[in-house]
């Protein structure tokens, strides 16, 4: 057995090729691939399956007291929403929660400032949210009954309520998530305060606060459309849950259908629409979330 | 006065610096009466082993860290908070604002500070950019960058400030090697064209000799002063020559030996 001098190998050295004439180094993927790769049509085509099970399915049960079709709760909607009917509920429903929902971010703003500004805010912060986030908001209707009446005032009580508690805890959360380093660099350049929270905390607990945005937005609605259902019968100008409501007394289940449908298709594009482009512009295009 | 030659008043003056941090169960003593004078246009790096408290001198100079003991003066005056005539460049990359452009990440003291504004800004950020390599960068977002643009542009960024002093906590320490001596060799380049005063941390011999101009050598636990040394007359030119070598083994000797003591 020969031992083999691993050193004897000759070495060598290549100019460096010129590869401009080869062609593009990059490509265009096929068409269909690109098609794909598009999150919004993925979706569309999601939902338009959807709707296919949804329409055959109730086809072969055969019973619109039950379970309408997909066609008849869109002409039920379409029905309402020529009459005027559906527009103004769906109005109706929107402006107080969009009120409520506006208030308890305010609110939220104000603890979560408080919050990283002191402990004792922090502790206040800590304990409020303890005791309040587990309490379900439509289980405060009763008493926002007595102590606002019927009307705008109580519903707005109980969204702020949902809204608020989740809204903080996440945005607190996301605040003394900030990186050390990070905090450091607005210090150095001298941020105290409310500009310190403004220009620094806020845009890097962004993922968190968004989270919060979001679970809040979802809580503002449920916990409205409940409102509606339970008191809603005695208020003149009722909302979406007093339209589904109104809807069951008189068994016009494809009516009811229509209700539920137009409180999806909200939330559907209040997500796919106003919460993706918030995420588009910022924090997908910062690179901290994927 | 020493030798017959009259120095400049120093920038930056350390006397008798002890610092303590609080863990939840102790008191920890990071430097015990440090005594240091930084000069206009010194390179002057802080070496130690880890747990010398070189960050923590840093630290406090930056305005993050009151000493407990002694005093630490900027200009004639005492540092009390952070403040932007003193810029930090930090060793992590997070320092960078994940939210701003490479371009808004420069502008970003400018603006908070309200030092530089509206066209001046954006032209001095623009220069500055240019100067460390990333004009064509400038509308990028951080998480787009490598580790050593990333340093750029906190570099870039700091120094548009014109601070008093550049504070440098271990800048290359999470670089590759390669990338690493290059950025030794742009900031001395830069240096080299703005004589701006620095005060470097690091614990790599080699890094203090070639980076700084003037070495304070500090032991561990708590750190003291061990020795200040001169490195001027090195850079990446002569790293394979004897005197480098000497300067090199002489500064081992004085971290070893206290290491030895210890024990």
């Amino acid at each position: 057995m020969s031992v083999i001098d691993l050193s004897a190998r000759p070495e060598f050295e290549r100019p460096p090729l010129d590869v401009t004439a080869e062609g593009a180094v990059e490509r265009p993927l096929p068409l269909w691939e690109r098609a794909w790769n598009n999150t919004a049509l993925r979706r569309a085509v999601l939902l338009i399956l959807l709707a296919l099970i949804w329409e055959v399915y109730a086809r072969y049960v055969n019973n619109p007291l039950l379970f309408p079709t997909l066609s008849e709760t869109l002409e039920a909607m379409m029905r309402d929403l020529q009459s005027g009917v559906l527009v103004q509920r769906t109005v109706t429903s929107l402006h107080v929660l969009l009120l409520g929902y506006a208030s308890g971010l305010a609110i939220a703003a104000v603890f979560t400032t408080l919050a990283v500004s002191t402990r004792i805010g922090t502790d206040l912060l800590a304990t409020l949210t303890a005791m309040f986030n587990p309490l379900p908001a439509i289980a405060l209707l009763p008493l926002a009954l007595i102590w606002f009446g019927l009307g705008v005032p109580s519903l707005v009580f109980v969204i702020i309520h949902s809204v608020l508690w989740a809204v903080a805890l996440n945005t607190h959360t996301g605040f003394r998530a900030v990186p050390e380093t990070l905090r450091m660099t607005g210090r150095n350049v001298g941020l105290t305060g409310i500009r310190y929270v403004a220009l620094l905390l806020i845009p890097a607990a962004f993922p968190a606060i968004l989270a919060g945005l979001k679970i809040g937005w979802a809580f503002a609605w449920r916990t409205l459309i409940a409102a509606e259902l339970v008191f809603g019968a005695s208020a003149r100008q009722g909302g979406l849950g007093w339209h589904i409501f109104e809807a069951r007394a008189q068994l016009e289940t494809a009516t009811v259908f229509a209700g539920l449908l137009v409180v999806i298709v909200i939330g559907l594009l209040v997500e796919s629409v106003i919460f993706r482009a918030i995420e588009a512009r910022t924090v997908n295009r910062w690179g901290m979330q994927r | 006065m020493a030798g017959g030659q009259d120095f400049p008043v120093p920038l930056l003056s350390a006397r008798g610096v002890t610092l303590q941090y609080r863990t939840p169960q102790h008191i920890v003593t990071a430097t015990w009466r440090v005594d240091f004078d930084v000069l206009p246009s010194d390179r002057f790096v802080l070496l130690g082993p880890s747990g010398c408290g070189k960050s923590s001198i840093l630290k406090s100079v930056g305005g993050f860290l009151p000493p407990v003991e002694g005093t630490l003066t900027i200009n004639g005056r005492p540092i009390t908070r952070p403040g932007p005539d003193r810029m930090m460049v930090f060793q992590e990359f997070e320092q960078l604002l994940p939210w701003r452009t490479v371009l808004g990440n420069v502008l970003f003291p400018m603006r908070a500070t309200g030092r530089f504004r509206g066209r001046a800004a954006i032209e001095r950020a623009r220069d500055i950019l240019d100067r460390v390599g990333l004009g064509k960068f400038t509308d990028v977002y951080p998480h787009m960058l490598s580790g050593g643009m990333k340093m750029r542009v906190a570099i870039a960024r700091a120094m548009a400030m014109e601070p008093d002093i550049l504070l440098m906590d271990e800048p290359f320490a999470a670089l590759d090697a390669l990338t690493r001596r290059k950025m030794q060799e742009e900031l001395l380049a830069l240096w080299d064209q703005l004589h701006f005063t620095m005060l470097f941390v690091t614990h790599s011999i080699e890094e203090a000799i070639l980076v700084g101009s003037r070495i304070l050598v500090l032991s561990p636990h708590p750190g003291r002063v061990r020795a200040e040394l001169n490195a001027d007359a090195f850079h990446h030119g002569n790293i394979d020559q004897a005197a480098f070598g000497q300067l090199s083994k002489r500064i081992h000797r004085l971290l070893f030996e206290d290491a030895e003591v210890a024990r």
